[in-house]
């Protein structure tokens, strides 16, 4: 039987945008900022759910509202077989232990007035992890676990380099011995020689404790390197889903179509191809009606424009929201 | 460096070497960095961050203020002329005009209170002495050129109307609208989306071919450098470690830490069990050895490697290593 | 919100003589400077009964009205009180006076700053209108009405300072929060689970509290003059204590029989002021250098 770590049924998350008194007194409604919208999706245990999508598509909002950082407006979190969608947060303390985040940003996602003992220190015993005199201990093996000496432990943050600012980040996180990871990407601010450690340390420190993982970003060969499966976002919504082959050797939308396309490969072949997604992201309190890509999509029909696409099954695994993917003559049989 | 089809490159930069000096200490930002680039040719240098990239990117244009920084070495000859001997009133007749720039985000090198067409036209009615009406013709005519839809209105909006796509066209068209012989572009699209990042570099890459100019194009980004740039400069703590043209730093890199960069990067074509990292950290530029920067990362570097100061060396017809032993490598 | 979860964890760390004085030697100058002085005036209140022989409140009429001298370094006032024990003795009530009336209001208002900009919502918005209607008194108005109702003396002087003074640390600290609860670091640590109480004052209040201790040190001086401008207007601290605005006060009178009793306990409020400013400017200093990463 598959083991279920995280179900998240229809999520919804919209921010209301501030309106003026005179809007108000003309009874304007409030204007609304699409963050997410009606996202579904299951994470089994020791998958990893790859993230990816351009800015403002809503990805880091679908991880904060996990985390329940953010209050999702509408739908359902189910972690490990419990909604988690209202609990309060005195009910929630168990369950944060649970599931741990990793941050973008390696300059804000530690106290600048707190080291790294007390950073996990404080971690260790507000969920009683191991015993006063286990701490130091713990804290050394955990410290070695993300590649760092225990001479880092009494340093604050300000004297590491942004490599070694994740590393803290992650033991910070592992710590508490969560099931689920957040990894909000995790390595898109570090330099590229630094990105390759982080993204093995992770992978590596996923093995070994079995976690479960979502792993946000927009840089998709990293996904295609982290992940299971893959789904891609835009404007609030899952487009395309699938097994990360499905995904990346199969593409169906034809936003993740451009995607793949639009990324400049390291190969010294000076680029002839033509543009692969032409037009701007619309803007998210502005959704396109009908399918939200079809501003921009190089296939599309009138149907696009005027009726919102079906979510079509590919495989168990792979789907497209899309009206007109895959194509009529496309054989399932080939998969197989 | 590899033409010689025209008597002198367009831009030349011989020994060039920049200190940053503080209480803290004594930053060189660039050692010795000699590079040129031919007319119509485009030049990519990738680094880190910390690389002295961006500084050399703006030194061309003498835009790094002093103090801190004090240029110790060196000349920049662009066309001729010794950049660096420069007045500053003979300087501003270059910036904008001779050599365009664009900067890294298109959010902060907008002035959010001027109208788009203003800033546009300013260089032309500045440099080029154009009235207004004549200006706004040309204006419109170049956001036209770079792809911005409806720019007879779009002329008359402020910067904040315009996604961050929007904005770094506009940038573009600002930099372009002289019509220089050389575009310098740090980091043009590393603030911007994939897609967008795709339709500007595909921007850039048909007004070079239009106007005929030379781009640098400073990146952080091996695939970004690897479709545009003709040449590339690789730059570590300072220094350009290597140089040569773009399919022999991808297929032959000659340097340590060219290979490492390429070996470190997730791809997208294929999945590998296991990146291949570069190992330690980047370096600390106040405590750099007297050798090789990249010595202590090294995995061909002997102890001789940190004692020996490195200078770039023809190991191939065209191609630059500052590696001591580059044949180690094959 | 449990009342146990308010008692936040304070470790006192082994006092360590090396360290501290490393931590000493990395401080700039003028906090160097500005401290000395402050520990120097704080000194001479305390030791004032051994450092001279005279009372401060019980004149000797006999030498009324004396020039500086060795005798009397600051000459003596009309009343021949020796004006340099009334400055010494004044040190005491001044420095009192500097300290409560800048950080009971300092640690109540940066409190509720930090509360209200951490969970916003009516608490903020009512907490923030009432920071408007107390700003849009004058400040020495309000001070002026409570000691009105009160009546005169310290005490009451207190309250009407706290009243009037409280607002700003409020909104220095309610702006800070705003920018710092979007941070990562708090996001991280009510991901671990941690109750509001121990985020807003264990992991949010040092990192915010810089701005109002470098103000604090302006507010220190604005209120010693405060309370001298109170004891001329007869409703601050009462007669004959020596409290330096009072003594200047006093010696107006004779400002040109005997300049002395106004000028020189004038000058220990200006050696006053010039120690806080030079502490605030070198705080100000530490500050924004802890927050640059050092590579």
């Amino acid at each position: 039987m598959s083991d279920i770590v995280l179900e998240v049924k229809d999520l919804s998350k919209a921010f209301e945008m501030p309106r003026s008194l005179f809007d108000a007194l003309r009874g304007q409604p409030t204007r609304k900022l699409v963050g997410v919208d009606q996202v579904s999706f299951k994470i089994e245990r020791h998958e990893t759910l790859g993230l990816v999508g351009e800015s403002g598509c809503g990805k880091t909002t679908l991880g904060r509202c996990i985390l329940r950082l953010q209050q999702p407006t509408g739908g359902s979190i189910l972690f490990e077989g419990q909604d988690i969608t209202r609990a309060s947060e005195r009910d929630l303390q168990p369950v944060r232990r649970r599931m741990q985040v990793v941050f973008q940003d390696p300059y804000s996602s530690l106290n600048p007035r707190m080291t790294v003992r007390q950073m996990i220190v404080e971690a260790l015993r507000f969920h009683k992890i191991c015993s006063r005199a286990e701490e130091d201990a713990y804290l050394e093996r955990l410290l070695k676990t993300v590649g760092l000496n225990i001479d880092a432990a009494d340093k604050f943050p300000r004297a590491f380099s942004g490599g070694q600012r994740q590393r803290i980040g992650l033991a910070r996180a592992l710590a508490v011995q969560p099931a689920f990871l957040v990894a909000d990407e995790p390595v898109s601010a570090l330099d590229v020689s630094i990105q390759a450690q982080v993204l093995n340390l992770l992978t590596d420190l996923r093995d070994e404790f079995g976690l479960t993982m979502l792993f946000i970003a927009h840089e998709l060969s990293i996904v295609r390197h982290v992940s299971t499966r893959v789904a891609v976002m835009y404007l609030g919504q899952i487009v395309e889903t699938g097994t990360t082959d499905e995904v990346f050797e199969n593409a169906q939308h034809p936003y993740t179509e451009g995607l793949l396309r639009a990324l400049p490969r390291p190969e010294p072949k000076r680029r002839d191809r033509k543009i692969a997604l032409e037009g701007d992201i619309p803007s998210p309190m502005n959704v396109p009606k009908g399918c939200r890509f079809h501003t921009r999509c190089p296939i599309a029909q009138e149907i696009c424009r005027t009726k919102t696409p079906p979510l079509r099954q590919l495989s168990p695994t792979h789907h497209v929201l899309c009206h007109l993917r895959p194509t009529p003559d496309w054989n399932p049989a080939i998969l197989a | 460096m590899q033409s010689s089809t025209h008597p002198s490159p367009l831009l030349s930069i011989q020994n060039f070497t920049t200190e940053f000096r503080s209480s803290g200490g004594k930053i060189v930002a660039n050692k010795n960095v000699s590079l040129s680039i031919d007319h119509r040719r485009i030049l990519g240098i990738v680094g880190e961050s910390g690389s002295g990239k961006s500084v050399l990117c703006r030194s061309i244009l003498r835009l790094i203020p002093s103090p801190p920084a004090y240029v110790t070495e060196g000349e920049i000859t662009f066309n001729g002329r010794n950049l660096l001997a420069l007045s500053e009133s003979e300087m501003q007749a270059i910036r904008g005009v001779e050599i365009g720039m664009i900067f890294q985000d298109p959010m902060t090198s907008l002035n959010p209170v001027w109208r788009i067409g203003d800033q546009i036209t300013e260089t032309l009615r500045v440099h080029k002495g154009m009235g207004r009406r004549e200006a706004r013709e040309v204006g419109i005519d170049l956001l036209r050129q770079v792809g911005i839809p409806s720019p007879d209105t779009r002329f008359d909006e402020y910067p904040h109307r315009l996604s961050g796509g929007m904005r770094q066209r506009v940038v573009i068209a600002m930099a372009m609208a002289c019509k220089p012989k050389l575009l310098l572009a740090d980091e043009p699209t590393t603030a911007l989306d994939v897609t967008i990042q795709d339709q500007i570099l595909a921007l850039m890459l048909q007004l070079q071919e239009e106007v005929g100019m030379s781009i640098i194009l400073v990146s952080h980004d091996m695939g970004v450098v690897a479709e545009t740039s003709d040449t590339i400069a690789v730059m570590y703590a300072g220094q350009v470690v290597e140089t040569a043209p773009t399919e022999a730093i991808f297929n032959r890199p000659k340097h340590p830490y060219t290979l490492g960069l390429l070996q470190s990067i997730p791809r997208i074509e294929f999945k590998v069990d296991r990146l291949v990292p570069m190992k330690g950290q980047p370096p600390n530029l106040l405590k750099l050895p007297k050798g090789c920067p990249f010595a202590e990362r090294c995995a061909f570097a002997s102890p001789d490697c940190i004692e020996t100061p490195v200078a770039l060396r023809e190991v191939e017809p065209g191609h630059f290593s500052a590696c001591l032993y580059p044949e180690r490598l094959a | 919100m449990s009342v146990k979860s308010v008692a936040l964890p304070i470790r006192i760390r082994r006092f360590n003589p090396g360290a501290w004085r490393n931590v000493v030697a990395g401080w700039p100058l003028n906090l160097k400077i500005g401290l000395t002085m402050l520990m120097t005036i704080a000194l001479a209140g305390i030791f004032a009964p051994v450092l001279t022989p005279y009372d401060p409140i019980i004149g000797d009429f006999q030498n009324a009205l004396d020039p500086p001298s060795w005798e009397h370094p600051f000459g003596t006032d009309n009343v021949g009180r020796d004006v340099f024990s009334r400055v010494l003795y004044g040190a005491r009530i001044d420095l009192q006076i500097g300290f409560i009336a800048t950080y009971v209001p300092f640690i109540y208002g940066v409190a509720l700053g930090a509360i209200a900009g951490y969970v916003g919502g009516w608490f903020d918005t009512l907490l923030m209108r009432l920071v408007d209607i107390t700003i849009a008194f004058p400040f020495l108005v309000i001070i002026i009405v409570i000691l009105a109702i009160l009546g005169p003396g310290i005490q009451n002087m207190y309250i009407a300072v706290f009243a009037a003074g409280w607002t700003i640390y409020t909104r220095l600290a309610r702006a800070e929060m705003l920018v710092i609860r979007q941070q990562e670091y708090i996001l991280a640590a009510q991901a671990l689970g941690y109750n509001r109480m121990r985020i807003i004052f264990r992991h949010a209040v040092p990192n915010l509290i810089g701005s109002s201790i470098v103000f604090s040190m302006s507010d220190f001086v604005l209120n010693i003059l405060l309370a001298s401008a109170l004891s001329y207007f007869g409703i601050g601290v009462q007669p004959p204590a020596p409290e330096w605005g009072a003594i200047v006060t006093d010696g107006r009178d004779w400002l040109l029989q005997a300049w002395w009793i106004s000028t020189l306990p004038g000058f220990a409020i200006i050696f006053t002021g010039v120690a806080a400013s030079l502490i605030g400017d070198g705080l100000s200093k530490i500050i924004s250098q802890r927050n640059t990463p050092v590579l």
